[in-house]
C-alpha cells in the first residue's frame, strides 16, 4: 500500500458506487484532477441517461502511471470500492480484489426501495471483507457543517489507500470547488480532513 | 498543447469544432447528447457564430445539415443508433446527392440497452449507404477521426459516418488538440442539378458513388486508422473493431498481444489486410462491439473456409456489450475470481423524481381508467415511460418516438375505446404531430395525455422544441378548442384532474389533456442559478 512518488508501477482501480444524485461523479472529478496532477494516466467511465434517475449509478475510475487500454475495470481486479451508500457498495464486490482490494463506504442507507434489506445485515456482509472503512459519513459531514460533504467525508476515508498525495486531493477540492465560495472549499476540506483522520483512526 | 480531460462525446465535439464546423444539428439522445451540449457551451464555438440549438428530430437535424452541406459549409449530425431510423430516409439519400461542404454523421449505439429500447448496430447503415464508415477506440481517436471525418467527406464528396459506443461515449481520458481548421466559405455545388434526386438524375448519382468504393476501400488502407500489428502466434488472428481494441490488450503484460492483431477503425475494411491475416494463421477471431458484422461477412453464408470465431460462432456472446473479462474467456484466458455477489444486494431500478409532475398525472390517469378494463394506455419515450414500473404500471406500450398517438389510432379502429396516448412535450414535437392530424382526419376515439414538463428531461432537461407551442400545435391541427384541456398535476388537484380526464374518456373523438407543470430537476437549476446571480448583485452592491 505504500506508495512513492513518481512510482513506474502505480495502479488504481477504482470503482465509485452509490445512488444517482449522491455525488458519486464529484468524488470522480476529485480524483482525477488530483491524479492528473500528479502525472498520472486516467480514465473514467460514467453513467449517464436513464439509469441516472433514482437508480443505482457507478463509475469505474483508472488510474496508472502507465498507459491504460480498456475503459472498463476487468473482474475481480479492483483495488477498491469507493460508495456512498453501504447495499450499494456491495453490488460490485465481484469486481474487487479478493486479496489486497479495500472496500470504503458510508454506513448511512439511501432507502428508495421497498425492499431495502435489514442494515445490520448488511453491514455484516461487509464486515466480512479482508479489507474495509465503514463509516457514518453523514454524522461526520454534519459536524463539519452540513450533511451535504458526505460524500467528500467517504474520499477523505478513501484517500490512505489510493496512491496519491494527500496535498493532491486538497489542491484538487480547491480548483473543483472554487466556483462554488470560499465557504463551500472550507467544508469539504474540513469534511475530507475528518474522513481522513477516521481511516487513520482505525487502521 | 495541453492535454484535455473529455469524454469521449466532449472529444467528438472539441474535433468538429476544430475541423471548422459552421454548425451541429441534433435531437439529444443518450449517449449522444454531450455532444451538442459541448459545442453550444464552447466559447470558441460561440464567438464564431457556429449553430447549434437542438433540432425538432434526427431527421430534421440531418436534413439541416444536407443543407449546409448542399452550401459549402461543414457540419456534424448527432444522435444515438435509434435516431438514425429516423433521419435513415435523409441519410441514406444524403449518399447519393453526394456531400458537398463537409459532412459528418455521429451515431452513438448503445449495446447492453442501457437506455434504450434495442441494441442496432449503425455500422449497417453506413454498409447500407455506401459511406465510409470511422470507429474509434479511445478519447484521442475520436478526436482525431472527427477531424478525419471532414477530410474524407469532403476528399470523395461523401457524407461519413461516425460510430461510437455507450463506453467511449462517456468515458473521459486525455486529449491532444491539433491545430485548427477554418471554417468554409459559402460555395454552392458546381453542378446545380447534384442534390435533385429524379430518378435520372439519381441514377447517375448512384452510380457516381458505387464507383467511388475501390478508392474509399484504399483510403481505409492507408489512413493509419486500420492497423495491421504483426505477431509471432499464428494459430490465432485477431480482429479487433472499435473500442474491442482496448479489451483485447488490456488482457496482456503492456499490450503485447502474441498474435496477429487486425485494429480496424475505418470501413469499408480493405480486402487486402483481411486476406493477409487469414492466409498467416491457422483460425480467425472477431472482436465487435455490437452485431456480428464483419464475421458474418468473413465466414459467409456457408462458412466453408478456416474457422472463424466470435458472437455467431459462441466464443463471444451473441448480445450485450463487451469487457475485459469476456474477450480473456474467448482467448482461453484464466480470469481473476473477485467475490461471489453478494446475494443480500436488492435491484434498484430508476424511478421518476421526488415531486414530479408525472407522478400526479398518471395517478390521476390510473383513476379515470379504473371504470375500464386495464391494457389503455399507450405510451411513449421519456421519463415518464418509468410509470409502467411499479407502484404506478400505468402504461402498456413504449416503441418508438411517437408511436403512442399512432398506436392509439390502431388500437381505437380495433375496438379498445376508449384508448389513451401519454406523451411528453419534447417527444411531441418529435414525432408526435403528424400522428395526432392522423387522429383528427379519422377522428379517431382516443384521449391524447401530452405531459409538458417544458424540457426534454430523461436526456438531463434540453430545450423543448414544444415550449409554449402545445396548445397551438393542437389547435393547427384541428383538435376542437372544447377538447384541448389544460391541468396541473399536483396532488392536491387530483380529483379535479382525474374529473377532467373522465369526461375527454367520454369524448368520442379526438382530445387532448395537457398536465403542465416544470420538470423539478430544471426548475432547481433555475432557482439555483437565480440564487447564485443574487448573490453575486448583492456582493456588486
Amino acid at each position: 500500500m505504500v506508495y512513492e512518488k513518481n512510482d513506474k508501477n502505480m495502479k488504481k482501480d477504482i470503482i465509485l458506487a452509490g445512488v444517482g444524485g449522491q455525488g458519486i461523479l464529484t468524488i470522480a472529478t476529485i480524483i482525477g484532477t488530483a491524479a492528473l496532477s500528479e502525472g498520472l494516466q486516467l480514465k473514467q467511465s460514467e453513467v449517464h441517461g436513464m439509469s441516472q434517475r433514482g437508480g443505482d449509478v457507478q463509475s469505474h475510475l483508472r488510474i496508472s502511471s502507465k498507459n491504460i487500454a480498456s475503459d472498463l475495470i476487468p473482474e475481480g481486479k479492483a483495488d477498491m470500492i469507493i460508495s456512498v451508500e453501504p447495499m450499494e457498495s456491495l453490488r460490485y464486490v465481484n469486481m474487487l480484489d479478493k486479496e489486497s482490494g479495500w472496500l470504503v463506504t458510508s454506513m448511512n442507507p439511501f432507502n428508495n426501495i421497498s425492499d431495502y434489506p435489514d442494515l445490520e445485515e448488511v453491514l455484516n456482509e461487509i464486515w466480512k471483507l479482508p479489507h474495509y472503512v465503514t463509516l457514518d459519513a453523514d454524522k461526520i459531514a454534519k459536524e463539519q457543517g452540513s450533511v451535504k460533504a458526505a460524500n467528500i467525508v467517504v474520499l477523505g476515508a478513501a484517500s490512505p489507500y489510493m496512491g496519491i498525495q494527500y496535498e493532491s486531493f486538497t489542491d484538487a477540492i480547491k480548483s473543483v470547488f472554487s466556483k462554488k465560495g470560499e465557504d463551500i472549499v472550507k467544508l469539504n476540506l474540513k469534511a475530507l480532513r475528518a474522513g481522513r483522520q477516521y481511516a487513520e483512526k482505525r487502521t | 498543447m495541453k492535454k484535455l480531460l473529455l469524454l469521449g462525446d466532449e472529444a467528438i465535439a472539441q474535433g468538429a469544432i476544430d475541423a471548422g464546423i459552421s454548425g451541429v444539428y441534433a435531437y439529444p439522445g443518450t449517449p449522444s447528447t454531450e455532444i451538442t451540449e459541448y459545442i453550444q457551451a464552447s466559447a470558441e464555438a460561440k464567438q464564431r457564430g457556429v449553430k447549434s440549438m437542438w433540432s425538432s428530430n434526427e431527421k430534421t437535424a440531418m436534413e439541416t445539415a444536407i443543407g449546409m452541406s448542399y452550401a459549402g459549409k461543414k457540419s456534424l449530425v448527432c444522435m444515438k443508433h435509434v435516431g438514425l431510423n429516423v433521419a435513415a430516409d435523409a441519410f441514406i439519400n444524403s449518399a447519393i446527392t453526394g456531400a458537398n461542404g463537409g459532412l459528418v454523421v455521429l451515431a452513438a449505439d448503445d449495446p447492453s440497452m442501457h437506455s434504450s429500447q434495442n441494441e442496432q448496430d449503425s455500422r449497417f447503415y453506413g454498409k447500407f449507404a455506401f459511406v465510409p464508415i470511422l470507429e474509434p477506440s479511445n478519447q484521442q481517436e475520436a478526436y482525431d477521426m472527427t477531424r478525419y471525418g471532414f477530410v474524407l467527406s469532403e476528399k470523395y464528396g461523401v457524407p461519413v459516418l461516425l460510430r461510437i459506443t455507450t463506453r467511449l461515449a462517456h468515458s473521459r481520458s486525455g486529449v491532444l488538440r491539433t491545430e485548427s481548421a477554418t471554417e468554409n466559405e459559402l460555395k454552392l455545388p458546381s453542378d446545380l442539378r447534384q442534390f435533385v434526386l429524379l430518378p435520372s438524375i439519381a441514377r447517375k448519382q448512384y452510380n457516381t458513388l458505387l464507383a467511388k468504393q475501390d478508392a474509399l476501400e484504399e483510403d481505409a488502407a492507408t489512413s493509419g486508422f486500420n492497423e495491421y500489428i504483426d505477431g509471432s502466434d499464428k494459430t490465432l488472428g485477431i480482429i479487433s473493431c472499435g473500442i474491442a481494441y482496448n479489451y483485447l490488450i488490456e488482457n496482456y503484460e503492456d499490450g503485447k498481444v502474441p498474435f496477429p492483431v487486425l485494429k480496424v477503425g475505418q470501413y469499408p475494411v480493405p480486402k487486402k489486410m483481411l486476406q493477409k491475416l487469414y492466409e498467416s494463421v491457422d483460425e480467425l477471431l472477431v472482436l465487435e462491439e455490437g452485431y456480428p458484422i464483419l464475421e458474418e461477412l468473413l465466414r459467409g453464408y456457408l462458412n466453408l473456409g478456416k474457422k472463424i470465431r466470435g458472437r455467431m460462432e459462441g466464443s463471444v456472446p451473441r448480445a450485450g456489450e463487451l469487457n475485459p473479462n469476456i474477450v480473456a474467456k474467448a482467448l482461453g484466458i484464466g480470469i481473476a475470481e473477485g467475490f461471489d455477489p453478494a446475494e443480500i444486494v436488492k435491484g434498484r431500478p430508476p424511478k421518476l423524481c421526488d415531486g414530479c409532475g408525472h407522478w400526479d398525472s398518471f395517478a390521476a390517469l390510473n383513476e379515470a381508467l379504473k371504470p375500464y378494463s386495464g391494457g389503455r394506455v399507450l405510451s411513449d419515450i421519456g421519463c415518464y415511460t418509468l410509470s409502467a414500473l411499479p407502484p404506478l404500471q400505468a402504461i402498456n406500450s413504449c416503441v418508438d418516438m411517437g408511436a403512442s398517438i399512432t398506436m392509439a389510432i390502431g388500437a381505437a379502429e380495433a375496438g379498445l375505446v376508449p384508448a389513451v396516448a401519454a406523451i411528453g412535450d419534447s417527444t411531441f414535437t418529435h414525432s408526435g404531430i403528424t400522428g395526432l392530424l392522423d387522429a383528427v382526419n379519422r377522428k379517431a376515439p382516443i384521449t391524447v395525455l401530452i405531459n409538458d414538463n417544458a424540457t426534454t428531461g430523461m436526456t438531463g432537461g434540453q430545450d423543448s422544441a414544444a415550449y409554449g407551442k402545445v396548445e397551438d400545435i393542437c389547435r393547427g391541427v384541428g383538435v376542437e378548442e372544447d377538447h384541448i384541456r389544460i391541468i396541473k398535476p399536483l396532488r392536491r388537484l387530483h380529483e379535479e384532474n382525474v374529473q377532467v380526464i373522465k369526461e375527454e374518456l367520454e369524448y368520442e373523438g379526438v382530445s387532448v389533456v395537457i398536465a403542465r407543470r416544470e420538470c423539478v430537476q430544471t426548475l432547481a437549476r433555475r432557482m439555483k442559478l437565480k440564487a447564485m446571480e443574487k448573490k453575486k448583485a448583492a456582493a456588486k452592491a
